[in-house]
């Protein structure tokens, strides 16, 4: 994958882009894309894949005017035809996906296939997410990964907490990426989504972990019920980040959308 | 030098496991711990001291807003001053502050500063905190990276609320207004001086210096470790040109302890202010600091949250490493004043906020310290900036003839009412 960069009306973008196939965009996570994520390689086989960086992402431009969800749904829409598609494979993780629903619900000629791998953006008072913004670093992976123990160690790889340099670059990646994301996320992960699900015309296929306990699979049926025709994929074995866990069963998955 | 007296109002009856127990003292505390029936009484005696503190000659009393907090039960410190104004006399309410991103609409902030400075005779001191992440994102719900532009934009609105005396039209991104016209206004013109609690953002830095507002450093950590911060807002001062470097530009909290002896003094008190630094400041981490919350650029100047406890806690900390430290100035009246004037040199501040009352410090007690300060320290520290006595911008400026409570009704309309 390719790091480039596209000029849009707003700000320039940062984007990956890489192999071969139909065009396919992906929306990241509040995590951002980790340069060692081995689910876009796997990705890039089957498509021709764009994966755009928020704004405040890794070394992108911050862009203080995006402020609330339609902001952020237009501006990915500006992302998606400064890049020149039309038409592409939809898909987004987690905030990701809030985003990419979104986009399908407002510009709803514009997408025929839509892939939501655990998307935030909807809320069952019964089923509460977990304040992602009031978590310290050791407590996430019990929520993020099926493989705790695992997941540990991909989260503290690299970790320097006693060095100040370290901490400060930290900080100021985390200022910049989850402060973007707590204006979509904060402090509750709805922005008036379940409203404009009736409005998506695209195929859609929404995919789930199974031991997901940030956002549980029951949104995933919540997700199922508001979208037309919509189909769930369960992958065992998988936390929130599927991505890490299950990469090959996310990208086999996703082909259902080639 | 301007001395207030403060009351965080801490929750005095923490259980002794409470560390141990539960994980913060703020946001998600129990509100089991709360007993709705003591609180009469604590914030009653609460505001009796704060008006104890008022007859001994202390410029101000000061209270402060805190959300879902065990050492803050002061959610609204407009009706604890709305109390306090109506039974004191020739002393500053200093309000510092209300929160205004937290107001919708901010004019509301406008309204009720303006009644307290008119029911006070112009006696009110404002202050306009961005609030802690705690209380402003975590129990407030205010997104972090947007708080300070609602915060600015409040402000604006507020300012214009106070000096502008026609109705106006308020077209904000946060709030949208059509007839902007609050009644009453306040007696201090153009506006009550204004005191703005920070925590080292070098934004807030500038907003004061550009608004002629007084910067106040309200923390637990003390003098020693409140020097590298305020030196920051010292060479931001100079470093913008700002007309004077007045010290009453300036404010500073300190935790104060005075009995007869040094010896006395940590018989009298160490159990309460390891209550406070113990139990009291028991916050969870993740609460600290949401991101976002703190711009890049306050990051980037090595500035931690002002909530970040010292890498290895508070909890081991002893009466004496509490004292060496600077975190709190205990002592012999002679002791406490020399560590308060190498505070108000050392720091260049002109308002001293007194920490007085500490953690589940008993009437008497805190009464006790605070009449030995009064009487003792203070006279000896109220002149150490002779050249800017004059200096009247930060504080209020009360009515000369202020009425007495329980005046009316007048005794010529007495006198009608009784010929019927």
């Amino acid at each position: 994958m390719e790091l480039k960069t596209i000029q849009t009306p707003r700000v320039p973008v940062r984007y990956y882009e890489g192999g071969n196939g139909k065009p396919l965009v992906f929306l990241h996570g509040a995590g951002g894309i980790i340069p060692t994520d081995p689910f876009l390689d796997k990705l890039a086989k089957r498509f021709h894949v764009y994966a755009p960086l928020l704004p405040g992402y890794g070394d992108s431009q911050e862009c203080s005017t995006l402020r609330d969800m339609l902001d952020f749904t237009l501006h990915t829409l500006d992302v998606v035809e400064s890049l020149g598609l039309k038409d592409p494979i939809l898909t987004g993780h987690s905030m990701g996906g809030m985003i990419a629903a979104e986009m399908a619900a407002v510009a709803h000629n514009d997408f025929t296939r839509l892939g939501l791998i655990c998307p935030a953006g909807l809320w069952i008072d019964k089923h509460p997410i977990a304040d992602l913004f009031a978590m310290l670093p050791y407590e996430m992976p019990a929520y993020l990964f099926h493989d705790v123990e695992m997941g540990t160690k991909l989260m503290t790889a690299g970790v320097a907490l006693d060095n100040p340099e370290w901490l400060k670059g930290f900080l100021v990646m985390n200022a910049r990426q989850m402060g973007t994301a707590g204006k979509l996320l904060f402090p509750v992960p709805d922005r008036g989504l379940s409203e404009r699900l009736y409005r998506i015309k695209a195929k859609t296929l929404l995919v789930w972990g199974a031991s997901d306990k940030l956002i549980p699979p029951v949104y995933g049926e919540a997700f199922k019920k508001a979208i037309k025709g919509a189909q769930l994929a369960i992958i065992p074995k998988a936390g929130h980040l599927i991505n890490l866990e299950q990469p090959d069963e996310l990208v086999s998955a996703l082909g259902q959308l080639n | 030098m301007k001395f207030t007296w403060f009351n965080l109002m801490p929750w005095p009856y923490l259980p002794d496991d409470f560390r141990e127990k539960h994980r913060s003292v703020w946001v998600d505390i129990d509100s089991r711990l709360f007993d709705a029936e003591k609180s009469h009484e604590v914030y009653n005696t609460y505001m009796d001291l704060l008006e104890y503190a008022g007859t001994l000659g202390f410029d101000g009393i000061g209270v402060n807003e805190h959300h879902q907090n065990g050492y803050g039960i002061m959610p609204s410190p407009n009706i604890i001053a709305a109390g306090l104004a109506r039974r004191t006399k020739d002393v500053g309410i200093v309000v510092l502050g209300n929160s205004i991103a937290l107001y919708n609409p901010p004019v509301r902030v406008a309204e009720e500063f303006a009644m307290l400075d008119c029911i006070s005779g112009g006696r009110l001191v404002a202050g306009f905190p961005v609030g802690t992440s705690m209380d402003t994102n975590y129990c407030y719900g205010q997104i972090p990276a947007l708080t300070r532009e609602k915060y600015l934009e409040a402000h604006d609105l507020i300012m214009k609320a106070w000096h502008n005396p026609d109705p106006f039209a308020f077209n904000g991104r946060y709030n949208k207004l059509r007839h902007v016209n609050i009644w009453p206004r306040p007696i201090q013109k153009p506006n009550p001086p204004i005191h703005i609690p920070g925590g080292g953002s070098v934004e807030t830095y500038d907003f004061c210096i550009d608004n002629t507002y007084s910067y106040s450093y309200l923390s637990f950590s003390g003098y020693i470790r409140g020097k590298a911060l305020m030196q920051g807002y010292w060479d931001r001062v100079a470093e913008r040109n700002a007309p004077d470097t007045s010290p009453h530009r300036a404010g500073f909290a300190q935790t104060i302890c005075v009995a007869d002896t040094d010896e006395e003094a940590e018989r009298l008190y160490s159990e309460h202010v390891l209550y406070f630094y113990n139990r009291c400041l028991h916050v969870y981490a993740g609460f600290a600091d949401a991101p976002g919350y703190r711009t890049i650029k306050t990051i980037q100047t090595g500035a931690l949250s002002q909530y970040a406890p010292p890498i290895d806690g508070y909890a081991h900390l002893t009466w004496k490493d509490l004292i060496e430290g600077g975190h709190v100035i205990a002592g012999s009246p002679e002791t406490v004043r020399q560590r308060m004037e190498e505070l108000i040199k050392g720091l260049r501040v002109g308002n001293i906020f007194c920490l007085m009352h500490v953690g589940n410090m008993p009437k008497e007690k805190a009464m006790y310290s605070t009449q030995l300060f009064a009487e003792k320290v203070m006279p000896k520290l109220r002149h150490l900036y002779p050249e800017y006595a004059d200096d009247g911008r930060f504080w209020c400026k009360p009515m000369k003839a202020q009425v007495t409570p329980g005046s009316l009704p007048r005794a010529e309309d007495a006198a009608r009412l009784a010929r019927g």
